[in-house]
């Protein structure tokens, strides 16, 4: 290690240990004027985390010199992903999580510019290794909080794409899977492997999938259906399509889309109808309704 | 992005190939790949580690698994054969030099995210296929 | 070298894919039936690939081609037991074996070959998709 860089390290090092408790004091001062959001957390645990930021920072500062990413800063790390889980389920915005670590700045400039006062160079030098220090470290919250809201994301899509494709059994046989909704890819990919998946369990010969609840079928949504009931039929399964509404007929014939192949029909009943057919199985009026009925 | 692990896998008789979709089904369930996405995934591997050996005469995969912003995993196929001329046509569904081996990589590029090719004729050709969790 | 067995039941062949099967074992297997239905008179063959944990071109080709052989040689090929996200992958690659008949298993797979040997419609796979 450079003499310079020691030297700087020592200065900062120095400041956040002697200065600790005014720092703080200012720091919190600050944080209540911009960032501090009373709604949100309370001034006790804002405090403690401030406390426990700065023991940190000089912590790795000590010992590990200005690289965020090395072990001696694990702690911190640690610390401001928890800190931007928290704002993220809190909700704080991005702006006030990273705030609450560049919202330090202030006060430790005002610490090293009374320290380097009549050093002109050292001042600068210092100022700077400092922004950029709190700089990498606020970016680091702002990731941290990104990656929280993300999974919080990507967790509700899979749970509403969960719910929303209900399997069901009509016969020994025969599925359904009425679709409500609009269809986009993901939705897609989750209806196809519950359908398929639900084959196999069921051992089902035939599939109606019933698209009566769905708005519009645009290329990319009959690309889809199409998909489902080319897979379905390397399985060993028939699919169905049900409840094409005229103004979708329409839009699959303009769009040039070639549905040929595929069995439609325009009701569920008309579908199930045919299912039971292609499993060998008919409907019929028993005549014993009728003689209860006049019984 | 970091990479959380990798390795180099020779892609240079049959054999090889079989590895290559047991070594890529291992990694693909480590990072927590859906069951689809895995076979997707595997699939893409085995078509490609099958060019690489038939039209680039052999070369190797590198496998690597990826962490950020989304888990990931990355492969990486080189080979020094004689390059595709025509990229263009080479990603056409349906295309296939001579013996009718191979869809062509149009097929393979719709079963990952990601799809990068570089190719040089008589220099060989490099494809980097890339599945997010 | 390692071969994947053919058994024989009654007018029926039945082949159960159990391994990762490598590009030459393939070819073997698509000899070794062509051989052993002409051998037979056998009228259909079922592959079961409910094992397989991925079908590549090159297996889906293997698949067709056998289909067609043996149809050649007056044998119905029916495949069955593919997964659920071997065919989604498969649709995707843009393979659909047109031509090759499919059923969800070897039970309903025996009972399509047997409907189809009986000159009775059994549900229709194949071709017409």
């Amino acid at each position: 290690m450079d003499k310079g860089l020691q030297n700087r390290q020592a200065g900062l090092s120095e400041i956040l240990t002697k200065d600790e408790s005014s720092l703080l004091a200012d720091w919190l001062k600050e944080m209540s004027g911009s960032v501090r959001r009373s709604d949100l957390i309370k001034e006790s645990e804002l405090r403690s985390e401030s406390a426990l930021f700065l023991k940190l920072l000089r912590q790795g500062v000590d010992s590990g010199g200005y690289d965020i990413d090395g072990a001696a800063w694990q702690p911190m790390r640690e610390l401001l992903a928890e800190i931007s889980r928290s704002r993220a389920q809190q909700g704080f915005t991005p702006t006030e999580t990273a705030t609450f670590v560049l919202s330090f700045k202030k006060p430790l400039f005002k610490a090293i510019r009374t320290r380097f006062e009549k050093d002109a160079d050292a001042l600068a030098t210092e100022l700077w290794s400092a922004t950029a220090l709190l700089d990498s470290l606020g970016l680091y919250t702002i990731e941290t909080y990104i990656k929280t809201r993300d999974a919080v994301i990507r967790r509700q899509q899979e749970e509403m794409l969960e719910l929303s494709t209900p399997v069901v059994k009509l016969w020994d046989g025969i599925l359904a899977l009425p679709i409500i909704g609009t269809l986009d890819s993901a939705r897609t990919q989750v209806v196809m492997e519950t359908l398929l998946e639900s084959i196999v369990k069921t051992n089902s010969k035939v599939a109606i999938i019933d698209i009566t609840g769905v708005p519009t079928v645009d290329t990319v949504v009959a690309q889809h259906l199409l998909k489902t009931v080319t897979a379905a039929r390397l399985m060993g399964a028939d699919c169905i399509i049900s409840g094409v509404r005229p103004q979708i007929a329409q839009t699959i014939v303009h769009l040039g889309i070639n549905l040929l192949d595929v069995t439609t029909k325009a009701t569920l009943s008309d579908a199930f109808r045919l299912a039971l057919q292609r499993t060998g199985l008919s409907l019929g009026r028993t005549s014993n309704h009728t003689a209860q009925k006049t019984a | 992005m970091a990479v959380i692990s990798s390795e180099t896998i020779p892609v240079t008789s049959e054999p090889d190939i079989v590895f290559v979709r047991r070594r890529v089904r291992e990694t693909a369930a480590q990072i927590g790949l859906s069951l689809v996405d895995q076979t997707k995934v595997v699939t893409a591997a085995s078509e490609l580690a099958r060019n690489t050996l038939i039209y680039g005469g052999g070369g190797a995969m590198q496998l690597e698994s990826l962490n950020g912003p989304r888990l990931g995993v990355r492969l990486t196929f080189s080979d020094n054969g004689p390059g595709i001329p025509d990229i263009q046509l080479a990603l056409r569904d349906g295309f296939t030099t001579g013996s009718g081996l191979g869809l062509g990589l149009g097929g393979t590029k719709r079963l990952v995210n990601e799809f990068a090719i570089e190719s040089k004729v008589g220099q060989g050709t490099k494809i980097i296929i890339t599945r997010w969790k | 070298m390692e071969k994947i067995p053919i058994l024989r039941m009654g007018d029926f062949l039945l082949v159960t894919i159990q391994v990762d099967m490598h590009d030459r074992l393939a070819m073997a297997l698509q000899d070794d039936l062509t051989q052993k239905i002409s051998e037979t008179s056998a009228r259909g063959v079922l592959i079961d690939i409910s094992s397989l944990e991925i079908v590549d071109s090159f297996i889906g080709r293997m698949l067709g081609n056998i289909a067609a052989m043996s149809r050649v040689l007056d044998a119905q090929t029916v495949v069955v037991g593919m997964r659920p996200a071997v065919a989604i992958t498969l649709v995707e690659l843009g393979m659909s074996l047109p031509g090759v008949r499919t059923a969800l298993n070897v039970d309903a797979g025996m009972e399509l070959l047997r409907e189809s040997l009986n000159g009775h419609e059994g549900i229709r796979h194949g071709s017409n998709f």
